[in-house]
């Protein structure tokens, strides 16, 4: 009962209070980015271990799989390829991971990691530096870092299996496109969220490739975002074809988005009208490419991104390699590899897949 | 209430099992006793700990904030934008709390002035609040967040020679503040008042609109404060931050048996929900149980949490009324 007198005093006290400290602190100067060096807790990646590149791979290495969700279909394929690898050198792989493809998700999951003592963790980091403190603990005690899929900063990883390199995905998907639209028309791109690191890159790109005089009839007027969840890309492609009447073709770089963006076009008037390109799994668009809605959409072949990884993942942890650029490496049947710049492998170009090819894969 | 009732209470029954849960743990599971594991699994879940307080006061008044994560997200989006536009971090941290407690009041000002239920209402700045997070970041992600702040939210640094990390010893101190509010003053009886009959504690004479009004402005504000805290620990400003943390916090309250409609439940419970919460996914995750199967366990936790309850006072006035039946009235 004491608040019937006394709240509004005490409201009014608690704000002149809260100003007040905010004022206090400002003048103080105090911390801006300027003075903020680039310490972020030291670059433990440059370990003075030396490569031993005779070294044989170890026995019993223990690697885990880390995707941005536990079901994204796409990431299942590489992490059971990589799991499967790990099994021809006599290691044992296993896939763990979150259900939501959030920024800070994945972050128990590596501690956890590093709890069970695991040699090497492959990560498809959701956000490049969310997942850096717990990584770079994890390399401090000698696990192993191989980002695949979506790399993380840097510095928190010792390498980053990319697919394909960006520039050719990115500039890839533009170029296909638009010969099947004669090189004319409003396109759209469907992504997955508006923080994928990869499908960013390769957005950058397709817009760099537009920019050259013979897409001069081409037209970019909408990059929308499906979250890689299979009804908000159906909506978001509905949304799309509803607000740009004119639009001839949507690329959308993700397997999601792809996917339910066909599923869409199947079932409407835009059949045959609307040109629908991107990245996809053949099993799921075999449907669409059979009743004609999808012409083409291409990929890397996934199961060679894991395998890849899991032998990079095997070789760093039996030190053949220590992530350094020009250090080479055998990934069994894949051949030998060599490190690029800033840790980067690239596994290869990607592969177009039509009715007459996809057939042949079955993932 | 008989000795056997006050045993049978659940937020005692949340708390045993907690108990239960870490011994289990330290007995079955390989490197969750370590003090590295230990600080994460509490630090992991700093921010729900922080935002169950206000929102276990809230509850006991028969309100509820969805709201919460959202102002987190808008706090972090704001705390990256402000920091990257070269503002001091000293200054950041006022500017975002007071952006808290105008959120707060929005919600306090539309539930007390306006008379919208609280559930509509901050279903309605849930989406307000994480919009706004969006507009003011976009898709960006501010990272080159200060070491010397930075530390403080993160596992690795501890009060030495505990696992207690910074925010968890916060949390500590807010815990104490808030079950002193809530079950040793006028005003935490107000609270429980409001909660089981809002009309007559008006008429008790309590300034129920007043007392509500600044319960939203605290969970506004310690709120915005979980954005930094969150912020930091991370070292990653994104407006999606914490999205779905307001069922992680409202779930912790209910499972530490707070009732939904008010009046009833203890701070105790809420802060063992919570601590059981994280506890059991550390637990879990260190297994390699499937997420599928760690929501299914929250789920019938929670379940049971809001069902237990109702039949123990089923079965005990059943029990009462045969016992009254049986003897002859006098």
């Amino acid at each position: 009962m004491f608040l019937r007198t006394s709240s509004r005093r005490r409201a009014a006290a608690s704000v002149a209070a809260a100003c007040a400290l905010a004022v206090t602190l400002a003048g103080c100067g105090g911390t801006t980015k300027k003075d903020s060096s680039s310490d972020n807790g030291g670059d433990v990646k440059a370990t003075d271990a030396k490569a031993n590149p005779d070294a044989p791979l170890k026995k019993g290495l223990k690697l885990a799989f880390l995707p941005k969700q536990i079901n994204n279909p796409y990431e299942k394929i590489v992490d059971d390829a990589g799991i499967e690898a790990a099994g021809e050198f006599g290691g044992k792989g296993k896939e763990v991971g979150p259900s939501d493809a959030s920024a800070s998700s994945q972050v128990s999951y590596i501690n956890t990691l590093i709890q069970q003592r695991q040699d090497a963790i492959l990560i498809a980091a959701n956000d490049p530096n969310a997942v850096c403190g717990p990584l770079k603990q994890a390399m401090k005690k000698d696990i192993k870092v191989v980002a695949y899929d979506s790399d993380t900063a840097k510095e928190c990883r010792q390498l980053f299996i990319n697919q394909a390199s960006s520039e050719e995905i990115g500039r890839s998907q533009v170029q296909h496109i638009a010969e099947q639209l004669d090189y004319k028309g409003e396109i759209a791109i469907l992504s997955a969220t508006q923080n994928a690191t990869n499908q960013n890159t390769w957005i950058e790109f397709m817009k760099d490739e537009l920019k050259k005089p013979k897409y001069k009839n081409m037209k970019l007027v909408k990059t929308a975002y499906g979250d890689d969840d299979d009804q908000k890309s159906f909506q978001e492609t509905q949304g799309l074809l509803k607000a740009y009447p004119n639009l001839k073709g949507i690329i959308s770089p993700t397997t999601v988005g792809i996917a339910a963006a066909a599923r869409y076009i199947s079932d409407s008037s835009y059949k045959g009208k609307v040109v629908i390109n991107g990245l996809g799994t053949p099993n799921q668009m075999r449907k669409y490419v059979k009743d004609g809605t999808v012409e083409q959409f291409s990929l890397w072949d996934p199961k060679k991104l894991g395998y890849l990884g899991s032998y990079a993942a095997a070789a760093l942890a039996s030190g053949q390699i220590t992530g350094a650029e020009g250090e080479k490496f055998k990934a069994g049947k894949l051949g030998e590899y060599t490190i690029g710049k800033d840790g980067e492998v690239i596994l290869g170009p990607p592969t177009v897949f039509d009715k007459d090819n996809i057939d042949d894969f079955d993932f | 209430m008989s000795p056997l009732r006050g045993a049978l209470r659940w937020d005692t029954a949340v708390g045993v099992l907690l108990v239960a849960v870490f011994v289990t743990g330290l007995g079955t599971t390989d490197g969750f006793a370590s003090r590295d594991n230990l600080a994460f699994a509490f630090n992991d879940i700093a921010e729900v700990a922080l935002m169950a307080l206000p929102m276990t006061l809230l509850v006991v008044a028969g309100q509820v904030d969805l709201s919460v994560a959202s102002m987190l997200g808008l706090s972090s989006a704001l705390t990256g934008q402000l920091w990257d536009s070269g503002w001091a971090f000293e200054t950041i941290v006022p500017v975002v709390l007071l952006v808290g407690v105008a959120g707060g009041l929005l919600n306090g000002w539309l539930v007390t002035k306006v008379g919208l239920p609280s559930l509509a209402v901050t279903i309605g700045t849930l989406a307000l609040y994480r919009g706004l997070a969006s507009v003011v970041l976009g898709s960006n992600a501010i990272t080159d967040f200060p070491e010397t702040y930075a530390k403080w939210a993160v596992d690795t640094t501890t009060i030495p020679g505990t696992f207690i990390t910074y925010p968890m010893a916060l949390f500590i101190v807010l815990a104490v503040v808030a079950a002193v509010v809530l079950h040793a003053t006028g005003l935490g009886r107000s609270l429980f008042a409001i909660g089981a009959q809002e009309d007559a504690a008006y008429f008790a004479g309590i300034r129920v609109k007043r007392i509500k009004l600044l319960l939203f402005v605290v969970t506004g504000l310690v709120s915005a404060f979980a954005g930094v805290v969150f912020t930091l620990r991370y070292g990653s400003a994104r407006a999606d931050n914490g999205s779905g943390f307001e069922m992680l916090v409202i779930a912790s309250v209910l499972l530490g048996g707070i009732d939904f409609d008010g009046g009833k439940g203890t701070l105790f419970g809420a802060v063992a929900g919570v601590l059981l919460i994280g506890i059991l996914k550390n637990l879990l995750t260190l297994n390699d149980v499937a997420n599928e199967v760690q929501v299914i366990v929250t789920g019938l936790l929670l379940v049971a949490s809001v069902l237990t309850p109702r039949l123990i006072s089923t079965v005990s006035e059943w029990r009462h009324r045969r016992a009254a039946a049986a003897t002859p009235s006098s």
